[in-house]
Order: structure tokens, then C-alpha cells, then sequence
């Protein structure tokens, strides 16, 4: 049996989870200590797999009885057989990537549809520190300073829609919220997103139609 | 030493099978036939009225049947069997819930037919006549131990190293009987490293005056080759890490160099003791026919070929694949190409490397994270 042991899993996680269908086949890449992971095997039954980099938290999701492979995603991705999946989730991974395009190109390979979460950068406070502090800004979902943090890249909601297009995908839904300190709860923006929202979550696909394909020579 | 959880399994017994009599020899799989054969194995726990609560335990090149708990008359002093630390009511293989089975392999020499055990042909030990038996065959023996025992199900298969070969093969056998399977500190198939030193320790053997082409049962045993043998394979088990901080360059009992051969070192010292007690407890023939079917074993082919469970059935197979950040024999990236084999056949799987610098032989050693990943993953099979 799956342990769901912390009850009440963050709000964009429930955002995510309850976008999924029933029984679906998910990957989630950078699972965590799998919570989210836990919680869609428990809750909507589906057949989840997780791939986590840190050992300790790798071997925790295994010890909840989840399938989790500790390793690093850009290269574990690439192991899984065309249409693997259903979802596959890059919840709040994105701005640690090094190669961002790399990735999303190969994920359509492999699930039908991604999931991509990521902290807003162009929220308010964020604009304001910068505007009228002059110093790199720090808010709850960005709390390091600019010399330790994990965060690579910066995004903000309106560079993500212009960057799934270029990599050939479609945003067949864009979830805007706004969560409390600690994340535990929220609401959906739906006003001024790129204002106001702390995180921007994203439902892409690539269409199999020829017409929304890029140019095979952007292609990877 | 970390604390671990659990009490002992207490008191056990050494059980013996024999099967495949005349006329109805066992078949190996290079078509030589065997017979009759006996398998010498333990349990701890009980089987339950389904018979589907099994594991098996399926142990490493030198190891044995006594994988838990005390023979009678043994006291505290004496060591336990050699994963007592994993075994037991409350531990990571809790015999609370599980009925827990090792047996000792084909081809070895505690208990189970191997070269040193008699051929009925002649009624002397059988030497080079016994034919060369693979990790299938062993697979094959422990099948039929278990049919005979009432086991329909597997929980779990689980072994490190050459055990963990054993594993993947009942994955490729039998995936209908096993729940789940768990190689450790293992591999699909063995590196050129791997087969260079297993050949240094058959030739250290051969090349001993008392090995006899094999028949020295009744005479002087190879005991030096024997022990120059073990002395290799154990430094393999190693890590360069752990010999650091075993030994270093420190001397043995003395404080200047003795400037000759009597072996001034830790090092040197420690491995002539480990060659000495095997030479004790293991027969030489049983090297050379184990360390061969080690070489031999290839489950790459099949392993990729391994058509994907039926999607959302409960039944189907999870693997849990473990290797050790300091394992130089089987290192880690032979346990992800495994996870990549299998990834790729569809299958689901769990992989984690745990850091640890005690080589190879790691998952000899208490660790409470090998315990809670096993605990934990069982449990998950719900």
C-alpha cells in the first residue's frame, strides 16, 4: 500500500492532481519526497512513476511504496518507450533546468500530454523589489539569494506561453494562482496573471497535426 | 554500528531436498544430466495456507543457506547467518509477515550437489565430471525446492551480487510467480573487469600442485590456491575507500618494517586471514564451477526483449534495482543499464544508488537504509 502521509498536499499540487483523469500513467519528473506522486496513486488510482536526483528523498518515495527511479531527468527521460504516458509533470523543476528546450522536445515523445509548473518571476513583489530595491528579489516561492540558488532561470508566465510555442506545443490550459505563505492554500488568478499570480501552471500537448509542428530544422 | 530494527529469528535448522532421482535426472541447461540433487536450505517464519506469502532469498557466490538466526547449540558469541541483520520479526524481511526462504546454490558445497559431492556413477566425488551448471539451473533447483514446499507465490526475490543474478533470471522465468524482484549490488551481465578477476582466481586454483585436475578429495586440498583465490575476490568486494580507512599503510603487531615476507601490513595480514578461514569452509571446485556460471550469465538480451505487464492488472511484476556508489565490481552504471533495459521493456521499476564506501560487499553490512528501502518497498506491493 502507498502511504499518503501528509494529508493535505500543497495547493498548486492539487491544482495538478486535479487535472489528471482517473487511472491515467503519470511521470513525474523531479517527484520530491512524492507527495504529489502519493496522493494521485491514492486518490485517482493512477500508475505513477517518479524520477528524483537526491538519493535520501529517492529512497523515501521507494519506501512509501512508490516507483521511483533516483536519477537525473534530462537523461532518465530518455529511456521510456513513445507514449509511455499520459501526464508527464515537471512541477516547479523548470527553472533548475539546463537545457529547458531539450527537455520539452523530448517529453511530447513520451506522454500525450506535460504539466509544467513554475514560479512566477514577474509577480508583483518581485517587480517592486527590483524596482525599488535594486537588490536580486527573494519572496516565498524564490527564497534564495542569488548566489545559492538551485533556480537557474528565470520565468516569468509570459515568456512560458511565448517559449511552448516555439517548441512546438499548444497550451490547452494555463492555471494563473496565487498561494499563501507556505502554499498550503490559494485561489486562480484570472485578472492580470502575469501581475499577480505566484505560480503559472501549464497543460501542453503537441498536436498531431503537421500545421502546429515547428520547422523540423528547430526540431531536436 | 546502527541501530536496526527487530529480534532474532532464534534457533534454526539446516533442511535438505533431494529430487530429480533415477530415472528422472534434472536436465541443465547445456543438456548434461544430473541426479540425484539435493538442495540444502533454511526458513524463518511461517508459509501461509495460500502458500503466498513467500520470499526467497537468494544468496551471493560464497554464501550459504544460513542467511538468519543461531544453529542449536550456538551461543551469542558465534555469528548469526549472514543477513541476520535483515531477517527476523520486525526487520526489513519481517518473518512476522513473511515466510522467508533461502537455499544454498547449485554447483556449491554446503550442502547443496555440487563437485565435491558424490557421484553416484562412481561413488567418489564427482571433481570436473559434474557438468557446468548456470544461474538458470540454480533458478531451476530452487523451483522445484519451492513446488515441493507448497509455494505459489513470491512476495519477493532478493539478492545481492551473484544472488541478485539469480533474481533476474526467476523475473525471466517465472514473472507469473514473483511479485517483486530485487537485485542488489548486482548486474545483467559481467564486465570484462569482472571476468578477469574471476579467471585470476580459477588460475590461482588450477595452478596449485594439490588441485589435481580436480581430484583431491581424498588427498592434500588446494589450499593455497584456494586462498589466493579468496584473497582476490575479496579485495574486489572492496573499495579503495575502505581499505583506506581499514588499514592504510598501518603495520601488523609491530612497529618497523621487518624488511621480508612474514607480511608486515594490516592489509596483508587481513587477507591471509579471509584466505585461510575460506579455505576452511569452501571446496575449490565449487569456485571454479560458480565463478564460470557467474561469467556465463548474459540477461541483457532478455531482459530488453521482456514484453511490458498488462497496463493497471495488480499483479504485475515491480522490480527494486540497488547498487552502491563504491561498488568497483559491479558499479553503479551496470545497475542503470538494467534500469534502462527494463525501462525500455516496459516494466516497472525503482532504482537507488545508496552512497557508501564500503564496496561491493555493502549489502552485507547493517545499513538502516538498505532495511527501510527493502521494509518500504514491500510494503508498497500492499
Amino acid at each position: 500500500m502507498v502511504s499518503a502521509e501528509h494529508a493535505p498536499i500543497r495547493f498548486d499540487l492539487r491544482i495538478i492532481a486535479g487535472s489528471i483523469e482517473p487511472g491515467s500513467r503519470v511521470l513525474d519528473l523531479g517527484c520530491g519526497s512524492g507527495d504529489l506522486l502519493a496522493w494521485l496513486v491514492v486518490h485517482k488510482g493512477v500508475v505513477g512513476t517518479g524520477i528524483e536526483l537526491d538519493k535520501n528523498k529517492a529512497a523515501h518515495c521507494i519506501a512509501r511504496g512508490l516507483s521511483v527511479l533516483q536519477g537525473d531527468l534530462n537523461s532518465e527521460v530518455d529511456d521510456y518507450p513513445d507514449g509511455s504516458f499520459d501526464y508527464v509533470i515537471l512541477s516547479q523543476t523548470l527553472q533548475q533546468v539546463f537545457a529547458p528546450a531539450r527537455l520539452l522536445q523530448g517529453l511530447s515523445r513520451i506522454g500525450r500530454r506535460v504539466i509544467v509548473s513554475f514560479p512566477n518571476f514577474s509577480h508583483y513583489s518581485i517587480r517592486l523589489q527590483l524596482l525599488l530595491g535594486g537588490a536580486a528579489p527573494k519572496n516565498d516561492q524564490l527564497p534564495y539569494s542569488w548566489f545559492d540558488t538551485p533556480n537557474i532561470r528565470v520565468i516569468t508566465l509570459k515568456d512560458f506561453r511565448h517559449f511552448a510555442r516555439d517548441v512546438g506545443y499548444t497550451i490547452v490550459r494555463e492555471i494563473a494562482i496565487a498561494t499563501d505563505r507556505g502554499g498550503t492554500e490559494g485561489r486562480i488568478i484570472s485578472r492580470l496573471p502575469n501581475l499577480l499570480a505566484t505560480y503559472g501552471i501549464y497543460i501542453i500537448e503537441k498536436s498531431a497535426s503537421p500545421a502546429t509542428m515547428p520547422p523540423a530544422a528547430t526540431r531536436g | 554500528m546502527p541501530t536496526l530494527p527487530g529480534e532474532s529469528v532464534g534457533t534454526v535448522e539446516k533442511q535438505y531436498h533431494t529430487f530429480a532421482r533415477p530415472p528422472q535426472p534434472l536436465v541443465l541447461e547445456s543438456g548434461a544430466r544430473l541426479g540425484p540433487v539435493t538442495v540444502a536450505y533454511e526458513t524463518y517464519g511461517r508459509l501461509n495456507a495460500a502458500g503466498d506469502n513467500a520470499i526467497l532469498v537468494a544468496h551471493a557466490f560464497s554464501g550459504d543457506s544460513h542467511a538468519a538466526g543461531r544453529y542449536p547449540g550456538e551461543t551469542e558469541a558465534e555469528k548469526p547467518g549472514w543477513w541476520d541483520f535483515m531477517i527476523g520479526p520486525g526487520k526489513g524481511l519481517d518473518t512476522n509477515r513473511y515466510w522467508v526462504i533461502c537455499a544454498n546454490i547449485l554447483g556449491s558445497c554446503m550442502g547443496t550437489t555440487g563437485p565435491g559431492s558424490a557421484n553416484p556413477a562412481t561413488g567418489r566425488p564427482y571433481g570436473l565430471e559434474f557438468p557446468m551448471m548456470t544461474i538458470g539451473d540454480m533458478v531451476n533447483t530452487q523451483k522445484m525446492l519451492l513446488d515441493h514446499l507448497g509455494v505459489s507465490r513470491l512476495q519477493a526475490v532478493v539478492g545481492g551480487s551473484v544472488g541478485g543474478m539469480q533474481v533476474l533470471e526467476w523475473s525471466l522465468r517465472y514473472p507469473e510467480m514473483v511479485r517483486a524482484a530485487i537485485p542488489i549490488a548486482s548486474t545483467m551481465r559481467h564486465s570484462a573487469l569482472a571476468i578477469a578477476f574471476n579467471e585470476i582466481a580459477r588460475q590461482a586454483i588450477m595452478a596449485d600442485p594439490n588441485w589435481r585436475q580436480g581430484n583431491y578429495y581424498d588427498g592434500d586440498k588446494p589450499a593455497m590456491g584456494l586462498a589466493v583465490a579468496r584473497m582476490v575476490g575479496h579485495v574486489t568486494y572492496l573499495s579503495d575507500q575502505a581499505m583506506r580507512r581499514k588499514f592504510g599503510r598501518r603495520l601488523q603487531n609491530k612497529e618497523k618494517f621487518s624488511f621480508g615476507f612474514a607480511g608486515d601490513f594490516q592489509v596483508e595480514s587481513y587477507l591471509r586471514h579471509q584466505g585461510s578461514k575460506f579455505v576452511q569452509r569452501f571446496d575449490a571446485n565449487s569456485v571454479l564451477y560458480i565463478t564460470k556460471a557467474a561469467d556465463y550469465f548474459d540477461a541483457v538480451d532478455r531482459l530488453g526483449g521482456m514484453s511490458p505487464p498488462p497496463s493497471g492488472s495488480q499483479a504485475r511484476m515491480k522490480y527494486l534495482v540497488v547498487s552502491y556508489s563504491s561498488d568497483w565490481l559491479y558499479p553503479t552504471y551496470q545497475a542503470k543499464e538494467l534500469v534502462q533495459t527494463l525501462k525500455r521493456s516496459g516494466q516497472d521499476v525503482s532504482f537507488c544508488e545508496i552512497e557508501a564506501d564500503c564496496g561491493h560487499d555493502a549489502f552485507l553490512i547493517p545499513d538502516p537504509r538498505l532495511t527501510n528501502l527493502l521494509r518500504g518497498f514491500l510494503d508498497g506491493l500492499g
